[in-house]
């Protein structure tokens, strides 16, 4: 049985835009997953049908076997969801949401309360318990809502770009978190538009574009489709022309500066060899890009090739 | 579990009514104070007898019914347009908290919004007349579902609704007018037939008759019919109200 089991998913809105075209996708229990795509592909439409919010044209959402569609009740009481938008009540103390939030799962208030203090701590909030949660920073908030999505302690939490426009900081102190709830037991499903984030958490992927799933697979595998990497090269003497590498593709980005496409699995000593052939001093070297980031791109242009 | 959710919510509504005491408690006293010395002690001194009784105690209970009214319908619109406005009724939404539980919990604020503004009007009636009341069942009954019948309303409205206008269209052009014709500063009885014909399809006239029962012992219409109509109509609204949760209209995409 799947903690998430999706089966011909379409969803077609009232303004006729089709934001699922017959999606089928499986998350196994305690995975750690990301859904990717860009802005607009389906992403959120989905976690809506999977939450209940928004009501399938066609198909099912199973939530450890139960549907969503004929068994809503019992499969959304698997749930917790950190949606992308802020949705408690502003002028409610962090404190209350959280208890009244366990109350719509039926968990007792006195357990609530205890549960409440134990998540606020978890997530560093314990002293902002009393305050109007409007006057919590953004990070603040985003964390009183993963702390109010675990209040009636779900088997599957599914975060919506859970830390959008928080500082590198607390967004570290979140994966830390989220990992250690993983650890645990909880099955996680999380959508994000940082790809570092995803590549370090997450063992499985699917990338949705234009309602479609494009690539469905563990991690490593997609990664591993990975033929070519580009190194930044900060150089220790000035170049005025591009040196002949033999073979390595090279660009100048500045005159200190130059980037170097390097097949992937090839041995990094031949190309110093070649640098230091070259006469060229190498100050420090990084990758270009993340390289989750490189992957996606590549299989949304072939997407887009394929639509073309 | 749905008793946990049930009360969940009724304790949420009582917090949010405690919390903005200012705007709910307090403007109906200071407006039906200015009521009862205007129209009761002033005009009413020259009225003389409406329907039997005194003028000020005629429309003591009517007075009393249109805050129960007025609040129960504002509470629930207010609250749960709010809810809407502000996303977090999706807390509830994607809950497994079953439709009826969170339309009964919203009825309950109401309800208890209506009663307890009502009980404070007719303290404050107490400063300017001596009531007995003469059925106490009937007048705790007929506010109850009068409370709820509205509470059910305020829902109905605060489902359709979509931006701040639409939650106080109802209660201006609707409400209000049917509540001014509804018998409550009049007998009924003095209109011309033609007019209290037209006047017995406004339902706000059954529930002002049936509490001024329960105050005075006197009505414009049968008790029976009165107790019927209102009913009948809250059972129907009920079931309306649980069809556009189910249909998850202005709630679910």
């Amino acid at each position: 049985m799947h903690a998430l089991s999706a089966t011909h998913l379409k969803k077609t809105y009232g303004n006729r835009v089709e934001a699922l075209k017959g999606i089928s996708l499986d998350v196994a229990q305690g995975d750690f997953f990301a859904l990717l795509g860009p802005n607009g592909a389906g992403k959120s439409t989905l976690i809506g049908i999977a939450s209940s919010l928004v009501r399938p044209s066609s198909g099912d959402v199973r939530i450890f076997g139960k549907s969503v569609v004929t068994d809503r009740m019992a499969a959304v009481a698997h749930i917790g969801l950190v949606p992308q938008e802020f949705n408690f009540n502003q002028f409610e103390k962090p404190f209350e949401i959280l208890v009244n939030q366990a109350g719509y799962y039926g968990v007792p208030r006195e357990l609530a309360k205890r549960r409440a203090e134990q998540y606020l701590n978890q997530l560093t909030l314990w002293d902002k318990k009393d305050v109007a949660s409007r006057t919590l920073s953004g990070g603040m908030k985003r964390r009183l809502m993963i702390a109010r999505a675990m209040m009636h302690e779900p088997r599957l939490l599914i975060l919506d770009e859970p830390t959008a426009g928080v500082d590198i900081e607390i967004r570290r102190s979140m994966w830390t978190y989220l990992t250690d709830i993983n650890r645990a037991g909880t099955t996680v499903i999380l959508t994000t538009h940082y790809l570092e984030e995803a590549e370090n958490l997450c063992r499985n992927i699917a990338i949705i574009d234009r309602g479609t799933i494009i690539e469905h697979t563990g991690m490593k595998q997609l990664l591993g489709k990975l033929d070519r990497e580009h190194f930044i090269f900060d150089l220790a003497r000035p170049i005025e022309t591009l040196p002949e590498l033999g073979g390595y593709r090279v660009t100048r980005i500045d005159e200190l500066t130059i980037e170097i496409e390097v097949p992937r699995g090839t041995e990094l000593n031949a190309l110093f060899g070649a640098l230091s052939g070259a006469g060229i001093g190498v100050r420090s070297m990084r990758n270009k890009t993340n390289r989750l980031e490189e992957l996606f791109m590549n299989l949304l242009d072939d997407a887009k090739g394929r639509a073309a | 579990m749905s008793l946990i959710a049930f009360q969940t919510i009724v304790i949420k509504e009582v917090n949010r009514i405690l919390r903005i005491w200012g705007q709910t408690l307090v403007p109906p006293a200071i407006t039906m104070t200015l009521y009862f010395l205007i129209f009761g002690q002033l005009v009413g001194s020259r009225i003389g007898e409406m329907g039997g009784h005194r003028y000020m105690d005629f429309i003591v209970p009517g007075l009393v019914m249109m805050s129960v009214i007025q609040n129960a319908y504002a509470n629930v619109v207010s609250s749960f347009f709010g809810s809407k406005f502000g996303r977090y009724v999706e807390e509830l939404l994607v809950s497994p908290t079953p439709n009826w539980i969170i339309l009964a919990g919203y009825v309950a604020g109401g309800v208890m919004r209506g009663m307890l503004v009502g009980g404070i009007v007719l303290i404050v009636s107490l400063l300017f007349t001596d009531l007995s009341i003469a059925h106490p069942w009937i007048m705790l009954l007929s506010v109850f579902v009068a409370a709820v019948l509205f509470s059910l309303a305020g829902f109905v409205n605060a489902v359709y609704a979509k931006k701040f206008d639409d939650i106080s269209i109802i209660p201006t052009f609707i409400l209000t007018p049917l509540t001014y014709l509804g018998g409550v500063f009049y007998s009924v009885n003095l209109l011309p037939e033609f007019w209290r014909n037209v006047s017995l399809a406004n339902p706000i006239l059954y529930t002002v008759n049936a509490f001024r029962y329960g105050v005075l012992g006197e009505s414009d219409v049968n008790l029976w019919v009165a107790f019927a109509i209102m009913i009948g109509m809250t059972a129907v609204l009920f079931v309306f109200c649980l069809h556009l949760l189910r249909q998850g209209v202005g709630l679910r995409s």
